[in-house]
């Protein structure tokens, strides 16, 4: 099966006259149609930024530098400026996490969802308002039909989110990345999207990439996991075995500073020292400072390699049986 | 023996105040009310020393306004507060004063309630230093004991908030709430902006206070996760209303209030399995209109006729348990 996306050794950079800034170096994803993919990362580990680059939305000072972005095996990167905007949106969609960063707030939502199926088909009127109706009720938004000719700050936080949701369903796309649509919501309404968008995944095959910092929401959504920091990839694999077997320091770390893991009002275990600035990266493996198994070797960067069905990119990997 | 924080029947309501013109054009009929939003709504609670509460509850249950209210940042409308007993308008201004200082609040964004223009041993120094705790020649001294209390660096008190990290600047925070010498902190989503691996320190840091001062906390937060952990005993709010009252374990393992049961249900968990998510129906109601009877009943699963026309009190459900719902009847 050919992967539907594949992502080889993606670089993006800050270039200004004083120098360049690495955001992200050496990212790989390959993702076949259907899976959904949890990548994760605290603030500063280039997630968002992955997600901007495989969009092509990185702006001046930042620019993609490197790499292949393979999708349904043509390069994006290679593409003109018009053939990437008849993908983005249109095959490609992506939710952010302010949904009023998507939605224009003097717009009712019909203006909006029929000019973005304009922009990708010409059909008519009517045939765009039902498709952006049906997408409404696709998200669970009721009475859909009076709800379409609504402004955004007629709805609440969780509806704004839908609609943005509904918004890149429009053109039924193969990929949706959405980056942290959920952290600025409550419990309930989370759950709300949470379980719309994983029928959603489902039942019409679209390929995820959900974005986050918050291991507990990708764990029972995506099948894959990908975690980052310092702007590249640490460790990769079924979320499974990840979570059941973290081989990374800083994954392990991650999982085991949870107070899921740890006994009620007890000490956390926790990673010590701070995420490293971009401006500021640590030589070598960016996790060394953090590190309780660092040594001499960690100065050199460690590459990302297959080990025990994963990839991982560690000199010092945690063994299977060690305490969380 | 007394209590360390007593909360009884607190209200809390918000409204805009209207001018002349507006209450002339009011009182002839021409414009309605000004609508009033209630935060809190006849809400009871007690605190014992050293004890670590939790509240939870989503976005407009006025979770934020307790805080602020037993920090003495807001008035109450109704009802009172109780430190160790005494009302604070019952104490001497000294008193009151001392009352007051004893209480302390840790805020959820560190930059914003920080002031960027001072530095850290202002920060932390100003208010000791004001209440004659320390003297302004011991004053280094004293910042610095604080700061290395809170694990900061102390060759780090002449910088500014900018120059420190997320995590740096709540401890900057934590250590000025703790250089008055407070017995009590109020933590308002005081976790919350950080990054995962930073929370686990910061919390760390408060179970640790906690065991070499004797504090007590009310910690609020969305987070059930983080309260489950740090509290001894956990007040769940909906719209402004104490829904349900129990120890830790007691409400995490016997949930008895629907919407408890559906917070619980909502929260993602670390298990691997893939699992379907399942949610309730429905949003959160406006405060500004908030629903008759029971505020829960348009999205609980088991309303009932008599939900909708009358309020449910808190009644007891078990050991210290309390829970507001007909169901129980």
């Amino acid at each position: 099966m050919t992967a539907l996306l594949e992502i080889k050794g993606l670089k993006t950079e800050v270039v200004t006259s004083d120098g360049r800034v690495t955001l992200i170096d050496d990212v790989n994803l390959t993702l076949a149609a259907g899976e959904v993919m949890g990548l994760v990362g605290e603030s500063g580990s280039g997630k968002s930024v992955t997600g901007l680059s495989i969009m092509g939305l990185v702006d001046n000072p930042a620019q993609v530098t490197g790499g292949q972005i393979l999708f349904k095996g043509q390069d994006l990167r290679k593409l003109s400026e018009r053939k990437i905007r008849s993908i983005r949106g249109n095959r490609v969609a992506m939710i952010f996490q302010d949904p009023m960063s998507t939605l224009n707030p003097v717009l009712r939502i019909d203006t909006q969802m029929m000019e973005a199926v304009h922009a990708h088909e010409a059909v008519s009127k009517q045939a765009a308002r039902e498709r952006a109706r049906d997408a409404l009720g696709m998200v669970g938004i009721p009475s859909p039909d009076e709800r379409l000719s609504a402004y955004p700050h007629q709805f609440s936080g969780g509806m704004r989110q839908r609609v943005a949701i509904a918004i890149a369903l429009l053109m039924s796309p193969d990929l949706i990345i959405a980056d942290e649509p959920t952290t600025a919501l409550d419990v309930t309404i989370q759950a709300q999207i949470l379980s719309i968008v994983q029928k959603l995944a489902r039942e019409k095959g679209t390929t995820l990439i959900w974005i986050t910092h918050d291991l507990s929401v990708v764990a029972g959504l995506a099948e894959k996991l990908s975690v980052m920091y310092g702007g590249r990839i640490v460790e990769q694999g079924l979320t499974a075995d990840l979570l059941r077997h973290p081989m990374h320091p800083y994954t392990n770390g991650l999982i085991a500073s949870l107070p899921a893991h740890n006994k009620r009002g007890s000490r956390l275990k926790q990673i010590n020292g701070t995420t490293p600035s971009v401006a500021s990266m640590p030589s070598g493996c960016a996790f060394h400072p953090r590190c309780s198994s660092a040594t001499q070797l960690c100065l050199s960067r460690p590459p990302l390699e297959p080990i025990d069905g994963r990839l991982l990119r560690c000199f010092h990997p945690v063994t299977a049986g060690a305490p969380l | 023996m007394t209590n360390r924080l007593e909360i009884r029947n607190v209200s809390k309501r918000f409204s805009r105040k209207s001018g002349v013109v507006e209450r002339g054009a009011e009182y002839i009929g021409l414009k309605a009310k000004n609508p009033v939003v209630r935060a809190l709504d006849d809400v009871s609670l007690s605190v014992s020393q050293g004890e670590v509460v939790g509240i939870v509850g989503e976005s407009g249950c006025g979770k934020s306004t307790l805080g602020r209210v037993v920090a003495g940042l807001l008035q109450a409308s109704e009802g009172s507060v109780l430190f160790r007993g005494k009302r604070l308008d019952e104490m001497t201004d000294k008193d009151a004063e001392d009352a007051r200082l004893q209480v302390q609040m840790i805020f959820q964004d560190p930059s914003s309630s920080l002031n960027p223009r001072q530095r850290v041993r202002e920060i932390i120094g100003a208010a000791p230093l004001h209440h004659g705790l320390t003297t302004a020649w011991e004053l280094d001294g004293y910042v610095s004991q604080q700061m290395e209390r809170c694990g900061l660096d102390p060759s780090t008190s002449t910088r500014f908030p900018h120059q420190f990290s997320g995590g740096q600047r709540q401890r900057i925070g934590i250590a000025r709430a703790l250089a008055v010498q407070p017995d009590m902190l109020i933590c308002d989503e005081s976790v919350a902006a950080l990054d995962v691996s930073i929370q686990a320190q910061i919390l760390n840091l408060f179970l640790d206070l906690r065991e070499h001062l004797d504090l007590t906390y009310m910690f609020i937060s969305h987070d059930l996760s983080v309260v489950e952990h740090i509290s001894d005993r956990v007040v769940v709010m909906y719209l402004g209303r104490v829904v349900e009252e129990a120890p830790v374990g007691e409400l995490f393992s016997h949930p008895n209030h629907p919407y408890t049961r559906a917070l619980l249900q909502g929260r993602p968990s670390l298990d691997p399995v893939q699992r379907l998510f399942s949610a309730i129906e429905g949003e959160i109601p406006s405060p500004l209109s908030p629903p008759t009877g029971c505020h829960f009943h348009p999205r609980c699963p088991f309303a009932m006729e008599r939900c909708r026309t009358e309020r449910p009190e808190l009644r007891s459900v078990g050991a210290h348990h309390t829970s507001a719902c007909h169901l129980n009847d």
